[in-house]
């Protein structure tokens, strides 16, 4: 089943299926037969747009990161919260205490869109900023000595690793 | 009885959220160099924009203006990192060494992780 959606036919059944359901979403119109027409008609011009431009591959619809993804962004929240209580604790310190500290982690995602998630994630992360990416390292600049720590960041970098799994890249030509 | 603890937890987010990203801007003021100032500005980017996220969702009294803000979610987290990793990476590969260590010490040229952006693109070349 997961398999089926790393094929061609895959991929346009999951542009379809989330492109109808935002519209659907954004719009909220369920009885009305014309905008559903219309809003059908735009759903499969966009689908066949993006084939004809031959972006209906492993980047632009990544289906492999599903479902893995989904457990992995609620962990990046808890993450997110704790990490927003230690800065505004660095904030709030009558007299600033900050040891800032520039570190490499090695990034070993398959994939570039595994590296950028990876990359963000430690972004989106406060205390630390991914500045610079080599090939397969991410140089980070980090708040504090605690917040430097290799081993934690290398951890997330893992866990983008376990649900960014290697695609033939085969495919990407055939689409 | 659920409609009060709904708005009493909706306004007591709404002021966490606030303060939060009072924290962030007290952060830019105070922090002492760009790269630190981007971490406090995360603060107001993440934790503060998802608190009053949340608690506007408590407010909203339809599934569809709920749905609207989970979007705004989604595409925040989506967007925030892009933009902020972007301002970072330019000021990097400008030249701007960030201040490192308790001392707060401007980063001499060699210490520590260097761009490595213009180094590759003479490798191309030649």
């Amino acid at each position: 089943m997961l398999g089926f959606l790393s094929s061609l036919a895959g991929r346009i059944l999951a542009l379809t299926v989330a492109l109808g359901a935002l519209w659907l979403l954004l719009s909220f119109y369920f009885d009305e037969p014309t905008l559903l027409g219309f809003g059908a008609m735009s759903v499969a011009v966009t689908v066949w747009l993006t084939h004809h431009l031959g972006i209906l591959d492993r980047e632009g619809v990544p289906t492999r990161v599903f479902p893995g993804i989904l457990p992995y962004m609620f962990w990046l929240t808890v993450e997110i919260g704790k990490a927003n209580v230690i800065v505004v604790r660095e904030v709030l310190r009558p007299t600033l205490r900050l040891s800032p500290k520039m570190i490499r982690v090695p990034a070993n995602q398959v994939s570039d869109l595994g590296r950028t998630i990876f990359g963000n994630s430690v972004t989106l992360t406060p205390g630390t900023i991914t500045v610079d990416v080599d090939r397969d390292t991410l140089v980070i600049h980090a708040l504090t000595e605690a917040l430097a720590d290799q081993d934690a960041i290398g951890d997330m970098g893992d866990r983008v690793t376990a649900f960014d799994r290697a695609e033939p890249r085969t495919q990407a030509v055939k689409c | 009885m659920i409609d009060v603890i709904l708005d009493v937890l909706s306004r007591g987010l709404f002021l966490l959220g606030g303060l939060l990203v009072f924290a962030g801007a007290l952060g830019v003021l105070r922090f002492p160099d760009f790269y630190t100032r981007m971490h406090a500005a995360g603060v107001t980017d993440t934790m503060g924009a998802d608190l009053v996220l949340l608690a506007m969702a408590l407010q909203a009294d339809d599934l569809i203006t709920i749905v609207k803000l989970f979007f705004i979610f989604v595409f925040l987290v989506l967007t925030s990192p892009v933009s902020t990793h972007a301002a970072a990476h330019a000021a990097f590969v400008g030249g701007l060494r960030p201040l490192t260590g308790a001392d707060l010490t401007p980063a001499e040229e060699g210490e520590g992780p260097r761009p490595v952006r213009a180094a590759r693109r003479t490798e191309g070349a030649s």
